[in-house]
């Protein structure tokens, strides 16, 4: 794929680099997903107590696990920038493709928001620890987005090298937390058989933390955004995926596991930085330090591929006229979406400052599972009008349809769970993209170009 | 039949355009402020009772961590005591369904009517010629 950008007064078409392998797909991936594991899984405990979120932490799971099959055929399939954008683009239509990349700019935008002013929190622990008081947080926010947005802008190999490394640093920290809790010796440092309760809220409560336990894995189907920038897509998209949720599943474990065995299920249900207050309950300095670091790479790497995916989507609705063209430039040295890097940067910040945190949070995690229910119907169709023999695919999902049915059931009772904690913020949401819709349908249409939307070398589908 | 020629838009008008998709987000985000969404509601019958751990109901280990965390029985009452209620306003939950429902049906009707614009000015009217390069270039 190709885009057009102004250089010298001339017109030239370039396109992004392919510099970007496995390792890379699943830094971005893992990346964006890990800080969940150093908070906000943990609001799934307040909901449905400890029990209630170990299940919504396998219940999420294969979700999650439906998400990366589906997006894995797909994707290697339909390698191009903005992933399941892209897709809808050629397998549902125009309005979907807009909504969904509207999901996406949105999830990635306010996720990022959130990663950054944890950054500015945990600045502001440090220096009140050390003596320095009432720090103001705000400018290591704005700092981390202005930091990330430039790696961006420098080009996507640097970008994600840097999150590969972070990452893996914050995986490894989860592991010498369990490895540190004396895991072999249970009633030693995990002490389950005292703190782990019946179900506080009976079901109801488990159901209700299903919404949290998006937390364990949300953001993982970001890996698509870098189909247009891998070398192989066939082969770096399902393996980065598979191997990212696969990582998540493991990572998501033993941190229920430490976590619930270290802390009271009310505390944990609260907590800020619960795997920050299981290592200072070990008491073990060098593990507080590395689970200090941990959570701040977490965080970092988590903007920063929320940064890399929001850019992506935002440039590709910008190419296809879906949203203004000037967004639909490539920097002609750098090879980066650069102008919808920059544009996103204010928003991302203003995001952090509206002291809406919920709210923010709220919309980008329905903001994901809008996108996960309609890779639902996204899978079906597909199949039903590219046929396995009718177009090679780079990776073929067994079981089909299950796990496209799996997930649309899946997804309508998360869809209840948030009912459940945040009806009003539901149904504000819903309402913006219903407005969004109609706008588009009204205004953005005229502006784009019907053959346009169709760029992959496939045969007509089936149907139409 | 004759290619859709889209309309040029103009720099003021893709200004408007970005400036308007981002004041309906703010609008979304400060919207359930003036809705009722809360559904925590605190324990009120133990905030005249004398709190002990016992009355807590925490056993020594849990309070032992408490502590370890740094919390006396006054601080861990807050926390405990602070619950959440589940109850369902079936009339909400019908909205709510209605809205999620009806916002897919509509996407995906829509979609479909200019999915086939497009299929249509890419690969020609269904069973032209165009369908049949397609399929041997393919």
């Amino acid at each position: 794929m190709s885009q057009s950008t102004s250089s010298g007064g001339e017109q030239k078409r370039i396109s992004m680099l392919k510099v970007l392998n496995p390792f890379h797909v699943w830094a971005l991936g893992v990346g964006i997903v890990l800080v969940g594991e150093f908070m906000g899984w943990n609001f799934s405990v307040a909901k449905g107590g400890a029990y209630g979120a170990l299940i919504a932490c396998w219940v999420i799971g294969l979700l999650y696990s439906c998400v990366a099959m589906i997006d894995s055929e797909v994707t290697s399939t339909v390698a191009a920038a903005g992933g399941q954008y892209t897709q809808a683009k050629h397998i549902i239509g125009p309005l979907m493709a807009f909504n969904v990349g509207l999901y996406l700019v949105m999830a990635y935008t306010m996720l990022e928001a959130a990663d950054a002013l944890i950054v500015g929190d945990l600045m502001a622990a440090v220096a009140s620890a050390t003596g320095y008081a009432d720090l103001n947080p705000q400018p290591f926010v704005v700092l981390t987005i202005a930091f990330l947005a430039w790696l961006n802008y420098r080009g996507v190999f640097m970008t994600l090298t840097v999150n590969f490394v972070i990452t893996l640093f914050a995986f490894l920290a989860i592991i010498a937390l369990f490895i540190g809790s004396d895991p072999l010796n249970p009633g030693n440092i995990l002490k389950h058989s005292d703190l782990l309760t019946e179900l506080p809220y009976g079901w109801i409560g488990v159901v209700a933390a299903l919404q949290f336990g998006m937390w364990y894995y949300l953001g993982i189907e970001g890996t698509c955004q870098a189909a247009e920038e891998v070398r192989s897509a066939g082969r770096s998209i399902p393996l980065g995926t598979i191997g990212g949720i696969l990582t998540l599943l493991v990572a998501a474990t033993l941190t229920w596991y430490v976590s619930t065995g270290l802390m009271p299920w009310q505390y944990l249900g609260q907590a800020t930085t619960p795997l920050y207050d299981a290592a200072s309950i070990i008491g073990n300095p060098s593990l507080q330090i590395v689970l200090f670091i941990g959570t701040m790479f977490a965080a970092i790497a988590s903007a920063n591929g929320c940064i890399n995916d929001a850019a992506r989507a935002w440039f590709s609705m910008g190419r296809d006229r879906y949203m203004p063209t000037w967004f639909g430039a490539i920097h002609p040295h750098y090879r980066t979406p650069f102008r919808a890097i920059i544009f996103l940067i204010p928003i991302a910040v203003s995001f952090a400052f509206t002291g809406l945190l919920d709210q923010v949070i709220t919309f980008s995690i329905l903001s994901g599972l809008l996108g996960y229910t309609f890779m639902s119907f996204n899978m079906v169709r597909f199949r039903k009008m590219w046929p396995l023999d009718v177009i090679k695919r780079g990776y073929i999902h067994p079981f089909h349809p299950i796990p496209a049915f799996t997930l649309l059931g899946l997804c309508s009772v998360v869809y209840f769970a948030t009912f459940l904690g945040y009806g009003a913020s539901l149904l504000s949401i819903m309402a913006f993209y219903i407005v969004a819709s109609v706008w588009f349908v009204k205004r953005r249409y005229q502006f784009v170009k019907r053959a346009d939307q169709f760029t992959m070398p496939w045969p007509r589908p089936k149907g139409y | 039949m004759t290619n859709y020629i889209p309309k040029i838009q103009h720099k003021r008008g893709q200004l408007f355009d970005s400036l308007f998709i981002l004041f309906l987000v703010y609008v979304s985000l400060y919207i359930p402020l003036f809705m009722e969404s809360d559904t925590k509601s605190a324990d009120e019958t133990t905030s005249v009772q004398v709190i002990t751990w016992e009355s807590l109901n925490v056993s020594p280990v849990e309070q032992e961590q408490w502590q370890k965390l740094g919390f006396d029985e006054l601080a861990a009452a807050e926390i405990i005591n602070d619950r959440f209620d589940y109850t369902i306003d079936p009339v909400m939950l019908i909205i709510t369904v209605l809205v999620i429902v009806g916002y897919f049906f509509f996407v995906l009707r829509v979609s479909d009517r200019q999915y086939r614009e497009v299929i249509e000015e890419k690969f020609g009217a269904a069973g032209s010629r165009a369908t049949n390069e397609q399929e041997d270039a393919r």
